[in-house]
This record gives C-alpha cells, sequence and structure tokens, in this order.
C-alpha cells in the first residue's frame, strides 16, 4: 500500500500543481478549471447520474465491440495461418486495411447504422480486429510441428489439433495484440461519440465543453483516463494469470 | 525373422521439399523389418535421414515411394499404438505435468476414476511424484523428458518412436535416463526404434543397431548388439568395447562421406 502511494506520487504532485497554477491566475479558469473545482464538479456529475449513464452506454458500446473483435479476428488469425487459402484470400485485405486511420470510418459506420450504438460497435469492432488477427495469425504461424505430432499421435483430428495446439501456441501473441485493441477502443469509442451520438462519455464531453461548463468537462475526461487505466490494468492480470504457465 | 514382423519398412523413399530450395531425397530405397517387442536402434550421420525415417514410420510425413506396414497394416498417418518420444520432448507448454500425460489418456476416452490413475502410475514411475502440477517451463531438461515418456507410455502404445530423445540432455542425466529407459522396457516390452547419434547409446541400449549411410540416407549395415545389460559395468567389458568400435568404424566412414559433400 505504502509503495503503491509512492508509486503515484507523481500524480498527487501533478494534482497540487494543476490547482495551483489555476488559482494563482496564470491561466484562467475557463482554460483550467482548478482540480478540486473538477472534483466536485465530478461527485455533483455522479450525484445526478448523468456519469453513470452516459458510462455504461460507453462501456456497452466498447465491450461488445472489442468483443467481436476478438472473436472473429482471432478466428480469422489463427485460419489464415492454418489454412494457405484463407491467408491467399484474406492477407491483401488485411494488409490493406491495416494501415488505414480507422476514425475514418466513422462517417461510414454512421451512414450505415446511425446514431446509435449499431454504428460505434461497427467502428470499434472494425478497428480493433486487425491488432487482434494480426497478433493471433504470428502466433499460430509461429506454433510447432512437434506439438501438433504429439497430440496426432496421441490420437487428436487434425481438425482437434487447431483447438488443442494451434490456438494456446497463438494465445501470448494474440493476447498483445488484444491489448492494443483495447487501448484502440478507447480511442475510436470517445472519438466517434464526441462526433455523432446522442449519449456516452464523449458525448458528454462534447456536450458540456459547448455549454461552457469546463470543470464538468474535465471531469468527465479525467474519467475516461481512469477508466481506461484501470481496463488496461486488469487486463495485465487476467493475461499474468492466464499465461502463468510461462516462465 | 520372417513371419513375426511387426515393422516392415518396403523400399521407401522420401523427398524432402524445403518451402525454398531444391527437393533433397532423404530416404534412398530403405527396407527394414522390426520384430515385436524389439528394441532397435538406427545411427548414422546428421542428415543422413534417420529422423525422417522415424517420422514415415509415425504417420507425420507421406512416403514418396514404397509402403510401410504396422501389424499387416499400411501407414496412412499418425495414430496411438505408434507413440513417440521427441529430442525436445515437445510438452504442451500450458499444461501441467498432469494435465500432460492426461492428454492421450482423455483422447481414449478412458473413464475419468482410470485416467487419474493411469496418470499418476506413470507420473510415479518416471519419478515424478510431487511435480504433477509444475508447469514445462519449471522442470529441468531431464524431468522434462521424464514427463514426455510418462506421456507417451501412458497410451500404452505398442510401439514406442524415440526421436534422440536423450540428445538434449548433460551427460549424467542422459546415462541415468538410458538406464531408467532399459528398466522400463524390461517390465513392460514394447516395440521401439531408437533413433541417436550416439554409438555407444545405441550399442548399449538396442539388440540390433541400424547404421545409415550419409544423404540419401540407405541402411548401410545392420549390427547385432545383444548384451547381457544386467552385467555391471558392462561400458567397460571387452566385447562392448569391440562392438561400439565395429559400429563406430561404419558411421565414421558415412560421417565423412557427409562432410565432404557441400550442404545444400
Amino acid at each position: 500500500m505504502k509503495s503503491a502511494m509512492l508509486r503515484y506520487l507523481p500524480l498527487f504532485l501533478l494534482a497540487a500543481l494543476w490547482e495551483a497554477v489555476s488559482r494563482s491566475g496564470i491561466v484562467s479558469a475557463d482554460t483550467l478549471p482548478p482540480f478540486t473545482q473538477v472534483l466536485n464538479s465530478w461527485f455533483d456529475l455522479m450525484k445526478g447520474g448523468d456519469l453513470w449513464e452516459n458510462a455504461a452506454s460507453s462501456l456497452y458500446r466498447g465491450g461488445m465491440g472489442l468483443l467481436l473483435a476478438i472473436v472473429v479476428g482471432g478466428t480469422l488469425g489463427v485460419l489464415m495461418a492454418w489454412w494457405r487459402p484463407v491467408n491467399a484470400a484474406m492477407s491483401p485485405i488485411v494488409e490493406i486495411f491495416y494501415p488505414l486511420p480507422k476514425s475514418a470510418l466513422i462517417p461510414v459506420t454512421v451512414l450505415w447504422l446511425g446514431f446509435g450504438d449499431g454504428s460505434k460497435i461497427l467502428l470499434i469492432f472494425l478497428g480493433c480486429m486487425l491488432p487482434v488477427t494480426l497478433g493471433a495469425f504470428n502466433g499460430a504461424r509461429g506454433s510447432e510441428q512437434v506439438l501438433v505430432w504429439s497430440a496426432r499421435s496421441m490420437g487428436a483430428s487434425r481438425l482437434r489439433t487447431l483447438w488443442d495446439v494451434v490456438l494456446p501456441s497463438a494465445l501470448p501473441e494474440m493476447l498483445n495484440g488484444i491489448r492494443t485493441a483495447l487501448a484502440l477502443s478507447f480511442v475510436l469509442l470517445v472519438s466517434s461519440e464526441l462526433i455523432v451520438a446522442r449519449s456516452g462519455l464523449g458525448y458528454l464531453i462534447g456536450f458540456l465543453g459547448a455549454g461552457g461548463s469546463y470543470d464538468a468537462m474535465f471531469a468527465v475526461v479525467l474519467t475516461v483516463a481512469f477508466l481506461g487505466f484501470v481496463a488496461d490494468r486488469v487486463y495485465q492480470a487476467v493475461v499474468n494469470r492466464v499465461l502463468q504457465w510461462r516462465e | 525373422m520372417s513371419g513375426t514382423a511387426q515393422i516392415v519398412i518396403d523400399r521407401v523413399s522420401h523427398l524432402y521439399r524445403p518451402p525454398r530450395g531444391r527437393a533433397v531425397l532423404a530416404l534412398e530405397d530403405v527396407s527394414l523389418e522390426v520384430r515385436e517387442r524389439e528394441f532397435i536402434a538406427v545411427l548414422g550421420p546428421s542428415g543422413c535421414g534417420k529422423s525422417t525415417l522415424l517420422y514415415l514410420v509415425g504417420g507425420f510425413l507421406p512416403s514418396e515411394n514404397g509402403t510401410i506396414r504396422v501389424d499387416g497394416k499400411l501407414v496412412t498417418g499418425p495414430g496411438p499404438d505408434r507413440g513417440i518420444v521427441f529430442q525436445h520432448f515437445a510438452l504442451f507448454p500450458w499444461k501441467t505435468v498432469r494435465a500432460n500425460v492426461l492428454y492421450g489418456l482423455e483422447k481414449l476416452r478412458l473413464p475419468r476414476e482410470e485416467r487419474e490413475s493411469r496418470a499418476q502410475k506413470f507420473i510415479d514411475m518416471v519419478g515424478l511424484r510431487g511435480f504433477e502440477d509444475s508447469y514445462p517451463s519449471q522442470l529441468s531438461g531431464g524431468m522434462k523428458q521424464r514427463t514426455a515418456i510418462a506421456r507417451t507410455l501412458a497410451i500404452d502404445p505398442a510401439i514406442l518412436l524415440m526421436d534422440e530423445p536423450f540428445g538434449a540432455l548433460d551427460a549424467q542425466t542422459r546415462s541415468l535416463m538410458q538406464s531408467e529407459l532399459l528398466d522400463i522396457w524390461r517390465r513392460s516390452p514394447k516395440t521401439v526404434i531408437f533413433v541417436t547419434h550416439d554409438v555407444q547409446e545405441a550399442v548399449y541400449l538396442a539388440g540390433r543397431v541400424v547404421v545409415m549411410s550419409a544423404r540419401p540416407g540407405r541402411v548401410k549395415a545392420i549390427v547385432d548388439t545383444n548384451f547381457d545389460r544386467s552385467v555391471p559395468h558392462l561400458f567397460k567389458s571387452g566385447p562392448f568395447i569391440e562392438k561400439v568400435d565395429e559400429v563406430w568404424a561404419l558411421v565414421r566412414e558415412e560421417a565423412l562421406k557427409a562432410q565432404e559433400r557441400p550442404q545444400p
């Protein structure tokens, strides 16, 4: 506990500096509302329920999009590594779409699915799929021939080795890909909600900013940052558990 | 040995096709018969295709020409009648020792209790009691290979294929594992094909040693190496040393040939 406090000490110092700069009048309170005021707004937003509601709808979109990306992207990556025709068909598509800034798809998904949850989920799915696919592909391609042979000699069918050997071999790299996807999902979520949405944390940031409630706006921004941090920490803990067989 | 041969390798050739570059003839016209419960060692310079021969019997690779029959049936793919132990253990790293040994037993669809007791029996046999819940990454090389041996023996294959199984172990562990393997083999005799490049190991373990030529691999000679292995210090006995010398001379010729040839 004490070491955790020490570890995050720079954050407290940053908050103190923020407070000092804002209170001293070096920058105007509109540009940077004092930290304590932001905290107050945060409690108000919590009490009013706005933050909860919008956070819930953001997390739903992010979670669904990411889940789809993991299932579809992981399956695609493993199949590409395992079966040549799938690779031949998919790898040019993957190569073209990988460098595309996925935020460019925001208007496209809105055009297809409107302002609601659907367009955000589709965007996050499309944007987060490729890192998972590439991780699964590289991991599966690196799976050892002798492990497949071992499984086969003990009675596993060829198809069965896909589940028993190739997938677990691909897991470490695939989990790395998912971590990238997780970070990306926050970027896409907030930016798409900022641009076109009627709910969500991104929407709330835009709404409060446009209405001049800067302290509340900062409160939401901090909330997003905190959620991203917690998500990554939880994910890392889960990964460490899943991969405990490694040295 | 007519009539009693369990494994019949009949004029088998294999062409190795690397992903890039031209194909290499790895095995040419290899014929060999192995009797039931015989311990046979396959010896040869590196690159002579001795592991390839083992993979063909295992059904992992297709043969270009010729046939391989096990108990009269043509080999077309891998099966639990032929267990294999690899040089680098090939344990599932994400499974514990127990789960590794259980894997093949699950495939046999044995009832749960029998699976558990059989796994424990073989874990005990290779001296890994207390390490059931360890992952391979937490084990030494010798312990990993013991696990791999237990995993293969647990499914009770009639034939045991061993691909330089002690090649990655240090000298002490290797000699311990050799006598343990002989012990296990004496208690439950199986047909064993043991691939190695260690002459002494081959002569010590096997009843017959097959010496292969440099690439393309052919059967150069088959040497009988029957000793009473319960004799203490067999390694130091005259007949044993002579036999090692005899086999070593055959292998040496081929190793020199292999060196003269440029590697592809």
